[in-house]
């Protein structure tokens, strides 16, 4: 009697919950196993996985997969050691530490799209970007970023997007470090170097592993800066997996494909994730 | 001839003071005990002698050197914390052998040297734990073995035992004081427990408002107070200190009038010119009481009794309280009026500003 009642009244979240995970998902699967292109409507015959078939022959599907995975870790890189060394540098107090935090965290602040155009526009403009310019006050040739290094600009674009996100958990992480180890370890003979390498580093592990898994997260699915600035090109040269889905529904109208990379995409992000949180999970049970 | 000579020290944070102008010379292998209630400074002068506080002036001789400057990494001295500060992901065989990894000293002698101290102080057992799974007095111990193994030229501690229950408090002193005998190193504790002072110290050193009061073995500190706060601040239960507002100088003698009594004093034992108010001190265990005649009178308030011994609570008619020792056999009961012997030349008078008035002996010659 009282387990039913229970059941009663928690049905309609479990029920909310399904129905918003499962259709979606069962409608995706459903369209990756028929044929669905916008511009041949009405012949929505079954096909099997040659949706999947289509998507994995695809020309673009291994330069995207490839292009995914170099963005994740270069970014991931990028982002903890950049964001270990700043914040461990912010860490002692100076003259103007509070205004330089500040502008350390900012860049979090702006919308990738947004990021993505001064980007493109103010800085690896090979005309009037302010590489250029340096390139030119230097004495040479300026660079072309975008067609020369795409997926290298759309790294360089994602990591100052999200260095402050690593720099604000290092930071808090940081006066969370207890000063008596320190200076325990300073009485025990350790320089700055020692203190940092042994007592520090241990200290972030933590929060590097939940700044890896935050980010896995949202830089599998990197798409606003992609989109605004390289387009995917030039060829596939910086397309990643989410590029190539919107390539295959918006610009061919080929839902069922871009349902079968979808579905794809999620068994990626799952097969990273193992990997990443077997690496790096063990940390967190330190 | 000191080992450890620190001059005219001064530490100002920002504009508060906190040393002002400490003086102090050690001897090797010396124990000695920074002592003062909270706040008077005795951390601040601890981390200035290691090296993570820095002076603002005066200057530190270690073992004929001038160590002033130096940074607390190359000053050679080992600290024990009152958090004890092992390093949490390191097992207590890494916390004890760390200074020595650091200062690469070869595998085979770390290994012997964190063998010895972990055998010496109980801890093969933990040796592969994490300090979270240690107790307080597991982590205690740790901490002290990080210290032993270095064979630093001075062990400092900060109040290293106040975060353990009383009991393990008691036993880890003695621990302290074997060890100190044992190792024969110089230590410097610090501890706001004048009873861990008095059971370690081979000096103590009473630190008040950022000076240093008194410098002292803990029997002189505790028979020669020079001063009322020193005299308050050793003994348990606390020195009887009695202003006297009634002081009547007769030819010979000083009368100190307390309620229905009275204290005769010789003007003779008192050096140099008489002060205009004075405070009588007079230790509990100074004082009998008695069922006939006594210099004062009053009436027992209570008894606390501790089982070898008991102190009556003893309120006189000036509405004064002193505390008196008795036999913890004693039958005397609340309520009751009785009479108060003073051994004078246990007196100590204090003037009107707190410092100690020079007695001469009177008959006896033991002050
Ligand atoms: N870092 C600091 N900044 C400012 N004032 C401090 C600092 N450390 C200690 N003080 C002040 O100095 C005085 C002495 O402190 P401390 O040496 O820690 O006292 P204690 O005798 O209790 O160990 C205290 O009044 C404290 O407020
Ligand atoms: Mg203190």
């Amino acid at each position: 009697m009282k387990r039913s009642i229970t059941r009663l009244l928690m049905a309609p979240s479990v029920i909310l919950l399904l129905v918003w995970m499962i259709v979606p998902l069962s409608m995706t699967i459903y369209f990756s196993t028929i044929r669905y292109n916008l511009l041949y409507p009405g012949q929505n015959n079954f096909v099997g996985l040659m949706n999947f078939e289509f998507f994995m022959t695809d020309p673009g599907f291994l330069p995207a997969i490839f292009n995914t995975l170099t963005l994740l870790l270069s970014v991931l890189i990028i982002t903890v050691v950049l964001g270990v060394a700043l914040s461990a540098l912010i860490d002692k107090p100076f003259f103007g530490r509070s205004i330089v935090r500040v502008l350390l965290i900012s860049p979090f602040f702006i919308m990738p799209t947004v990021n993505a155009l001064i980007w493109k526009n103010m800085m690896m403009n090979p005309v009037y970007g302010v590489f250029a310019w340096i390139s030119q006050t230097l004495g040479f040739e300026p660079i072309d970023w975008l067609s020369d290094f795409p997926l290298g600009s759309v790294i360089m674009m994602v990591s100052w997007q999200w260095l402050p996100f690593a720099i604000l958990v290092f930071v808090t992480a940081l006066q969370s470090q207890d000063t008596e180890q320190k200076e325990a370890a300073a009485m025990d003979g350790a320089t700055s170097w020692d203190i940092f390498r042994y007592l520090t580093i241990p200290h972030l592990a933590r929060p590097i592993a939940v700044v890896v898994m935050i980010e896995t997260i949202f830089l599998l699915a990197i798409f606003a800066e992609i989109f605004v600035s390289t387009g995917g090109g030039p060829g596939y040269d910086s397309t990643n997996l989410a590029y190539l889905i919107y390539n295959q529904a918006l610009l061919q109208y080929d839902v069922g494909v871009a349902s079968a990379g979808g579905l794809f995409a999620v068994i990626l992000a799952n097969i990273v994730a193992f990997f990443l949180i077997r690496a790096v999970g063990k940390n967190l049970t330190v | 001839m000191s080992y450890l000579a620190i001059t005219e020290l001064q530490k100002y944070y920002d504009s508060y003071h906190a040393l002002r102008g400490i003086n102090l010379s050690i001897k090797e292998g010396e124990f000695v005990v920074f002592v003062g209630p909270s706040g008077c400074g005795k951390s601040t002068l601890l981390r200035t002698i290691a090296g993570l506080e820095s002076s603002s002036s005066g200057s530190i001789n270690l073992d004929g050197r001038d160590i002033t400057e130096l940074a607390s990494s190359k000053r050679d001295l080992a600290m024990v914390f009152q958090s004890y500060a092992l390093y949490p992901h390191m097992t207590v065989a890494e916390n004890l052998s760390f200074a020595l990894r650091l200062a690469k000293v070869p595998d085979e002698e770390v290994k012997e040297k964190v063998r010895s101290v972990s055998a010496s102080l109980q801890l093969d057992p933990l040796l592969e734990r994490k300090p979270k799974e240690l107790s307080g007095g597991q982590r205690q111990r740790v901490a002290i073995g990080r210290a032993i193994v270095r064979q630093p030229k001075v062990f400092l501690f900060d109040e290293p035992l106040s975060n353990l229950d009383a009991a393990l408090r008691v036993q880890m002193r003695l621990e302290l004081a074997r060890l100190h005998k044992k190792l024969g190193t110089t230590m410097i504790y610090v501890t706001h427990d004048q009873v861990e002072a008095m059971t370690l110290a081979d000096r103590v050193v009473i630190l008040n408002a950022g000076s240093i009061e008194q410098v002292g073995t803990p029997l002189e500190l505790y028979r020669q107070p020079n001063s009322r706060f020193v005299a308050e601040f050793i003994g348990t239960p606390k020195m009887n200190l009695l202003p006297t507002e009634n002081m009547i100088r007769q030819e010979n003698e000083l009368v100190f009038q307390l309620g229905a009594g009275e204290i005769r004093f010789p003007t003779a034992r008192i050096s140099g010119p008489i002060p205009s108010s004075i405070v009588l001190g007079i230790r509990p265990e100074h004082m009998s009481l008695s069922e006939e005649k006594g210099e004062l009178n009053g009436r027992i308030e209570l008894i606390e009794h501790l089982g070898s011994e008991a102190y009556a609570h003893i309120q006189l008619s000036s509405n004064q309280t002193i505390i008196v020792k008795v036999s913890a056999r004693s039958d005397i009961k609340d309520g009751q009026l009785v009479n108060i012997n003073i051994d004078r030349d246990e007196m100590i008078l204090f003037n009107e500003s707190d410092r100690v008035i020079s007695l001469l002996a009177e008959e006896v010659e033991d002050v």
